[in-house]
């Protein structure tokens, strides 16, 4: 198992913050909107620099999706910011036909995904985003794993032409991804090559995973780390590649277990190659107020339960 | 003046003749709010409109039009087409199988003059804002124009995009309400009333001008009064009286030519009301 580690933990949303303000510098179209929730997604930087190009729509979140609609027909590049519940299921028709239908250059750049956002409760702690955003036709849908992979994302949809939805979260987490990686949209990034069973994982999972694979190397279990960042468009290569070596595969996000990573992938293997697979998901519910380590444990999202997928799925090779 | 008021009538009413043939070529659509709006239509795109055929998403330089109730596709495409977006035949295809005239307004067909999708109500006013605001961040003085319906209004979005525009001073935009009093169930008043629509509209910080927008003459010069308003610290709203289902004699002031398509017989009574000026598609 290659070794990971770490200096420092920051939130993903800091590194959001970062990349706005980067892109801010690198191009003088891009516009960053938000719904009365500057702070919570680190747009100060961005704010101060730019003050002309910052719009504040204050709790209006359908507006917002609007006016960013619309501000891309003048060739801006709206980036939206708001927590990623207000950010797909409030606006759900908002961004299908003004963004998605009509083909805009929107950035729906979403904080406080998942259960991670902790003590607000189940009311802000959406695991049906992801699911959501996915089955629009032509929308990316990104959910970085740390504070610099989230930076390198931001700029790297800057770059790309179309809509897409960016997820990220509260919590401070490892740091473990290069400062200066290069970000390809829609390409995995291998993590730990191995060959008894394959990880795949996004966001937040990704640390979670590289914990379970350290905890299977000293059970003997080579195990294969994958983070898919980019869950559409998918790198179904990558994935085939890894399962045709490794015969098996867990599939870990901090999302409901319907409509996430998991379905996408058991939709590939279904029709690609077939292989038995074991979701580390949440278990189609809603989340509740807590800290986020209780969450993610009483949630099953933990590296153990990782590690028990690993062995169950081994189990069931074909 | 480009046109006469008599060129400008004769013009719409052609669009109305394009307007029912199209409903009628395929059994459906929404005939009434087409007719009531086919004056303001052609009073903005062969009078008022700043604008090139040769059609760019971005418009730099132009002004811009966004249509949020969608369903009146029939008169904003026959003026699109008459005006030269596009040639008029096309009209024929509206609502089959592969046209670039869906049944509600897209960019998904490269249909040019049309910049965002519309249909799905209470959307088209936060995107001409936000167009609005484009235009401002990029120095161009061009005026943003877009229509609502009255009963569109039901819907919250607008309300957050009418207390948006006048706070951040977006005052080069123009924004017209179809005021018909008409929607899918009934008169507007029974089905949720909209109540002092043009109180509710000063209170949150629009300047509000009436029109009459089926008298051609009064439909133009209020559209240039609003152009003279624009610049001034705060947006215009046009609130437009219009009957729906105008030039029509048994279509006229009803819902019950919302979304219906009249029979040949009616066609047939409907086109002997209306003058074929610049010849059918």
């Amino acid at each position: 198992m290659k070794k990971y580690t770490y200096t420092e933990k920051k939130d993903t949303r800091s590194g959001f913050g970062a990349g706005l303000h980067e892109a801010g510098k690198r191009n003088e179209n891009v516009v960053a909107l938000c719904a009365d929730l500057v702070g919570s997604l680190k747009m100060d930087a961005f704010i101060k620099d730019f003050p002309e190009r910052f719009v504040q729509v204050g709790i209006a979140e359908a507006n917002m999706m609007g006016i960013a609609a619309g501000l891309t027909i003048g060739g801006k590049i709206p980036f939206t910011g708001t927590f990623a519940n207000f950010s797909t299921g409030r606006v759900y028709d908002q961004i299908r036909q003004s963004i998605a239908y009509s083909g805009k250059n929107v950035k729906i750049c979403a904080s406080h995904a998942g259960l991670t956002l902790g003590e607000d409760g189940a009311t802000h702690q959406i695991l049906e985003d992801i699911g959501l955003m996915k089955m629009l036709p032509g929308m990316v849908v990104i959910n970085p794993c740390d504070y610099n992979q989230t930076k390198a994302a931001t700029l790297a949809i800057m770059d790309y032409e179309g809509p897409v939805y960016l997820r990220f979260g509260r919590p401070v987490i490892p740091v473990f991804t290069p400062e200066d990686q290069k970000f390809e949209i829609g390409k995995a990034w291998m993590v730990n090559e191995g060959t008894d069973v394959t990880i795949i994982a996004t966001g937040h999972m990704v640390w979670r995973a590289i914990e379970a694979g350290e905890k299977l190397a000293e059970l003997g279990i080579d195990a294969e780390i994958i983070n898919i960042h980019t869950i559409k468009p998918l790198d179904e290569e990558a994935i085939l590649k890894s399962v045709k070596k490794t015969g098996c595969v867990v599939t870990c996000e901090e999302h409901n277990k319907f409509g996430g990573l998991g379905e996408s992938v058991a939709r590939l293997l279904t029709t690609e190659y077939l292989a038995p697979q074991e979701f580390v998901a949440v278990n189609d519910s809603f989340g509740e107020s807590a800290t986020p380590d209780q969450l993610m444990t009483k949630y099953k999202l933990d590296p153990s339960d990782i590690v028990a997928a690993a062995q169950k799925v081994m189990k069931r090779k074909i | 003046m480009k046109h006469t008021i008599s060129e400008l009538e004769d013009i719409a009413s052609q669009v109305r003749r394009d307007c029912l043939r199209m409903v009628h070529a395929v059994q459906s659509g929404h005939p009434g709010a087409s007719l009531g709006c086919a004056d303001f239509f052609t009073a903005l795109y062969f009078e008022v409109l700043n604008h090139n055929t040769a059609f760019t998403m971005e418009g730099a330089g132009e002004d811009l039009f966004f249509l949020s109730n969608g369903h009146i596709s029939p008169v904003w495409y026959s003026v699109l087409a008459r005006s030269g977006y596009f040639d008029v035949s096309e009209l024929a295809t509206f609502r089959k199988l592969d046209t670039r005239l869906q049944g509600h307004p897209t960019t998904h067909e490269g249909l040019p003059g049309i910049r965002v999708a519309s249909g799905s109500l209470g959307q088209g006013l936060s995107v001409a804002i936000g167009a609005a605001l484009a235009k401002k961040l990029n120095g161009d003085k061009s005026i943003i124009y877009t229509l609502m319906g009255d009963g569109e209004l039901q819907e919250g979005q607008n309300w957050e995009a009418l207390m948006f525009a006048p706070f951040h001073k977006v005052d080069n935009i123009i924004a017209s309400v179809d005021y018909n009093g008409q929607q899918i169930d009934g008169p507007t008043e029974k089905v949720l009333s909209l109540e002092n629509l043009q109180a509710k509209f000063e209170v949150f910080g629009w300047h509000v001008i009436t029109s009459d927008g089926n008298d051609m003459a009064e439909i133009v010069k209020a559209l240039h009064y609003a152009k003279s308003l624009t610049g001034k610290g705060k947006p215009i709203l046009n609130l437009m009286s219009t009957q729906m289902g105008y030039g029509v004699d048994f279509m006229v002031g009803t819902h019950k030519w919302h979304g219906s398509a009249p029979s040949d017989a009616q066609l047939e009574l409907a086109l002997n009301q209306l003058k074929e000026t610049a010849g059918d598609y």
